[in-house]
């Protein structure tokens, strides 16, 4: 299949350069890989496609800007990065106020004893004390607007008899990035963060997020980010630099079948893919959606091109680069500090298009 | 030589194993199990011990486990205890082999088992404990080692799938039931059938908001309302108990709770607070968008979210106005609608959408509605009119109240101008009148259809003097003929009405212009009161002077030309069509002469008489038209009815 507006020149590398192995055992050099694996999804239709309010059809800006490198303090995140948060939407919070972080912390933990009482268990036959912590996280945040992060944080208390220190069994922070422009007529007893992450077990966030729900009137919603999205963040988390010598660009797509569903893992070595990318961006600091459609286009008349597959007619489940790494389930990995608070700008967008 | 016939049937055994597992399950379940198809398997697998690979063995102990509940007579399967047994040395079968023997033990087992060199082996994994606790209950005294107290899951549930495609198969042969999920075989969705924490289809119970951090405790200040105690919303159960604590009273933590309380939805209505509406307008539009059960992939609750909607629809009937969100939700989810599921729901809903401007509507309503209307059934095509019409009646409504209240400008932000609300309603009006026309043709002028349309006409016609909107429509020619020329005579009357009461607007706003002598933002065009005219014209040739073919101007009229009308050889055609012949009205005119008995025709006083005997039987359109249009001066003028001119 010819794609539509191939780039200029075919950059070395696409067709016959050898690929450097993944440090991850994936697999041989051919950087293909098919396993059968059980199917997931969530089948939710982006939200995003059917309402544009003036912006591109997917929640992004048509023309939205390319990731510069914010200088966030590496420190205070570091405990956020190579971990996988679990995406949620959140709406408006009603009174919620960041003078009183104490106060809802202790609420928190006794509403997690009280659950516990009730004979809801978290892991069978060990006992756990139980402290939340619930404290903001200030530079996380894109414009002046928005709100502080906000990070709650349940740890367990080591016991006397052991010296374990106190350990993070589950984290979850609400954050707000360039929402400003969604939120603008808000009222003041509202406070817009649009966006949660979780990570620990299942059941501490359904218990969490039921306090959150019953205190300040918000609803928590499943954030899925479908293929179209997903394409979206391949071809923009391609395009940044990136100190180190960076994993490669992989792209796993699942292929339903009847009886055993396939993963078609597609791994890109990360400066071919930066190439392709270089020659199909017009406009630095702007990406259209015809950029996009090229460049994914590109790749997937290569992939055609040696296994007689095409994976237009599959459906992209997950896409991780360099930066970071998202699954089409709603879980999105961060790997580079320096470009934490441009990925989480996305996910805000993603979010608030779901609450819109 | 068995050997020999064993070496050549490995081969086809492991591949019988592989390959047909499906089927083979879906044979087995059919009927009970097969007891000699599992003796040829398990002899097959005994003697090809040496032959098979590993994995063909585990295969078979996998399929065994899971079918054991379903095998009727296990003689022969504890005749092969010992077999089994054996391969307990094997690291990779050992714990498949120790959850069959589990199965299988039976207290005469104990004795010949040479089990105490087992733990040298292998050390206390979890199956060996299982089977080792077994043995300690049949024969205590074999087993001397400790065991832990605790019963844990000891064998883990590997063949799930394959349990799943059993059950699947078993409710399929058992009941004829449909099979309601698809039968895919993997692990389960993270978010399947049980309920997620986050669903809010079960509307909360109304409780406290005890999120009242602020601690004033450093200032005194006098509060004259008390307002630091509060009236707990969980205690508010009357009325009068609502009026007494009107001041102290504060919304739930969780205001989707108020769907369901009316006392609550009663204070709502007084609260001016724009918070009180995003809260509630926001959590409806979450909980419409998550579980809307043909936009979201298998949910399966539709009942639930039926009753939702049931209950949005109540609380918008008891405030008199719709929510945002609701809007939002419908023209969302419209364009994906199948107009089947939760049907009269989604309709009633629709009837409570605000005013919104014209491109939205059309493209996020009519659209979707459009589609659907021309492809569905009678039944859907009366439901959506009817659901209109309530809708027109709402916006009529809702105008009359603001305009006493006119200057309450931060109530409404959509359109206030008059000349916005008129343009909205002419367009939902023209969009109705449309769809009832090819309505019409399709269903081939249905009386049951024509109900409905003309019920819409009666909200239409009236809308000068019950509303005071200044705006008259009327009634596209796909409509008024097939009204006018129909075969029974609701349709007929209701049209009579219709036509009077237009009649009735007419008159009224020609007085009103030339009453005021002022320049007034709205006057009627002289094309409004042409097509009326040529209505009427129609109409009392139809029923009156039989000068319908003759003398009716409009364009899409029954007009015909001298020639035509001899073709159809009929005698007497300047007198054959009226009040008495129209098929209508001909059941009426055969019992009126059948009640009066001896009279061929109707003419001179009996048309008196038949008109009142008409008037009796309950035809009371027909008889306002017939007062108001119709100039009886005389018996040879049958004049033309109607004295507006343009």
């Amino acid at each position: 299949m010819a794609a539509a507006g191939s780039p200029r020149s075919a950059p070395r590398g696409l067709t016959g350069r050898a690929f450097k192995p993944r440090p991850a055992a994936n697999g041989a050099g051919a950087g293909a890989v098919m396993e059968p694996r059980a199917p997931s999804g969530t089948g939710r239709p982006s939200w995003g496609l059917l309402l544009a309010r003036g912006h591109g059809p997917l929640g992004f800006s048509s023309s939205s800007q390319l990731l510069p490198p914010e200088n966030a303090d590496p420190q205070r995140t570091a405990f956020l990065l190579r971990k996988q948060w679990t995406l949620y939407s959140v709406t408006p919070l009603y009174r919620f106020s960041n003078a009183h972080l104490r106060n809802y912390s202790r609420l928190l933990s006794a509403f997690i004893a009280a659950e516990r009482q009730k004979g809801w268990a978290v892991e069978v036959g060990v006992e756990l004390d139980i402290k939340v912590a619930v404290s903001s996280l200030p530079d996380l945040k894109g414009s002046d607007q928005d709100h502080a992060a906000v990070l709650v944080e349940v740890r367990s208390l080591p016991s006397p008899q052991k010296t374990s220190q106190e350990k993070r069994i589950w984290s979850g922070w609400f954050c707000c990035v360039c929402g400003d422009d969604f939120f603008e007529n808000m009222p003041e007893d509202f406070t817009c963060l649009p966006l949660f992450l979780a990570n620990g077990a299942e059941s501490y966030t359904a218990i969490v997020g039921s306090w959150f729900q019953k205190t300040f009137d918000c609803c928590f919603h499943r954030l899925a980010i479908s293929p179209l999205n997903l394409s979206w963040m391949a071809a923009m988390w391609t395009g940044c630099k990136v100190d180190k010598t960076a994993s490669a660009m992989e792209l796993i797509f699942s292929v339903p079948g009847l009886l055993q569903p396939l993963d078609i893992s597609y791994a890109i070595h990360p400066e071919d893919a930066k190439a392709l990318w270089d020659t199909v961006q017009k406009t630095p600091g702007e990406i259209t959606q015809e950029e996009v459609d090229i460049f994914m286009d590109c790749l997937y008349s290569h992939f055609h091109r040696h296994f007689k597959i095409r994976l237009s007619a599959a459906k992209l489940v997950k896409v991780s680069t360099a930066i970071a790494s998202a699954h089409c389930d709603g879980i999105i990995k961060f790997l580079q500090s320096q470009y934490l608070i441009g990925v989480l700008r996305l996910l805000t967008e993603l979010a608030i298009s779901q609450i819109q | 030589m068995r050997r020999q016939m064993l070496r050549q049937h490995s081969g086809a055994h492991g591949s019988y194993l592989r390959g047909s597992r499906y089927s083979e399950l879906s044979c087995f379940f059919h009927s009970d199990m097969a007891v000699g198809a599992f003796a040829r398997l398990s002899s097959t697998a005994e003697l090809s011990l040496h032959c098979s690979p590993v994995a063909i063995l585990l295969l078979f102990l996998k399929w065994l486990i899971t079918v054991f509940d379903f095998i009727d007579h296990k003689e022969q399967i504890h005749a092969l205890y010992g077999f089994f047994f054996s391969f307990l040395q094997d690291e990779k079968m050992c714990p498949y082999v120790c959850h069959l023997l589990y199965l299988l033990t039976r207290k005469e087992n104990g004795e010949s088992i040479q089990w105490c060199e087992m733990e040298y082996y292998f050390g206390m994994q979890s199956h060996l404990q299982a089977l080792l606790s077994l043995y300690k209950l049949f024969c205590p005294e074999l087993v001397t080692i400790t065991l832990p107290g605790k019963m844990k899951t000891y064998f883990k549930n590997s063949e799930g799938p394959w349990k799943a495609a059993i059950n699947a198969i078993r409710r399929r042969s058992q009941g004829n039931s449909p099979l309601s999920q698809p039968l895919f075989l993997g692990t389960a969705q993270p978010q399947s059938r049980k309920r997620k924490w986050n669903t809010q289809l079960f509307i909360p119970a109304s409780s406290t908001n005890r999120n009242n951090l602020e601690q004033d405790s450093g200032k005194n200040h006098v509060d004259l309302y008390s307002a630091n105690k509060s009236f707990p919303v969980e205690q508010l159960q009357t009325f009068p108990q609502l009026l007494e604590n009107i001041h102290h009273l504060e919304f739930p933590s969780q205001m989707g709770s108020v769907l369901t309380n009316p006392l609550l939805l009663h204070y709502m209505n007084c609260i001016k607070d724009e918070s009180v509406y995003l809260r509630l307008n926001y959590w409806m539009g979450q909980t419409l968008q998550e579980e809307c059960t043909w936009c979201v992939a298998d949910n399966q609750y539709e009942d639930e979210f039926k009753d939702f909607l049931e209950t949005v629809y109540k609380t918008e009937c008891f405030l008199q106005e719709g929510f945002s969100s609701c809007e939002e939700f419908l023209y969302k989810s419209l364009p994906l609608w199948d107009g089947f599921c939760c049907r009269s729901q989604i309709l009633r809903l629709v009837s409570w959408i605000p005013l919104g401007n014209f491109s939205e509507m059309k493209s996020h309503l009519y659209d979707p509605l459009a589609q659907l209307f021309f492809t569905s059934s009678l039944y859907f095509k009366c439901s959506v009119l009817e659901s209109l019409k309530e809708l027109l009646q709402n916006w009529l409504n809702w105008h009359v109240i603001h305009l006493d209240s006119a200057s309450d400008s931060q109530v409404c932000s959509l359109n206030t101008t008059l000349s916005g609300l008129v343009n909205v309603v002419a367009e939902l009006i023209q969009f109705v009148g449309w769809i009832s026309t090819v309505a019409l043709r399709l269903e081939n002028n249905p009386t049951f259809l024509l109900y409905f349309i003309l019920d819409f006409y009666e909200t239409v016609c009236d809308m000068y003097l019950r509303y005071s909107l200044p705006l008259l429509i009327m009634p596209p020619a796909g409509v008024f003929y097939p009204a006018l020329l129909s075969m029974d005579s609701v349709s007929l009357n209701q049209l009579c009405y219709i036509m009077y009461r237009y009649r009735t607007n007419l008159v009224a706003a020609k007085e009103n212009e030339q009453s005021k002598k002022k320049i007034l933002q709205f006057k009627f065009s002289s094309q409004t009161y042409q097509e009326y005219n040529q209505y009427i014209i129609a109409m009392v040739g139809c029923l009156w002077t039989s000068t319908a073919f003759q003398k009716d101007i409009h364009p899409q009229g029954l007009r015909m030309d001298e020639e035509l009308l001899k073709k159809t050889a009929m005698q007497e055609l300047k007198t054959s069509f009226n009040i008495v012949y129209h098929p209508a009205m001909m059941g009426y005119a055969v019992l009126f002469l059948q009640q009066v008995m001896g009279w061929a025709n109707i003419w001179g006083k009996k048309w008196n008489w038949y008109l009142e005997y008409l008037y009796t039987q309950g035809l009371k359109g027909l008889k306002l038209f017939i007062e108001s249009s119709i100039n009886r001066v005389s018996q040879a003028s049958r004049s033309k009815a109607g004295n507006t001119q343009a």
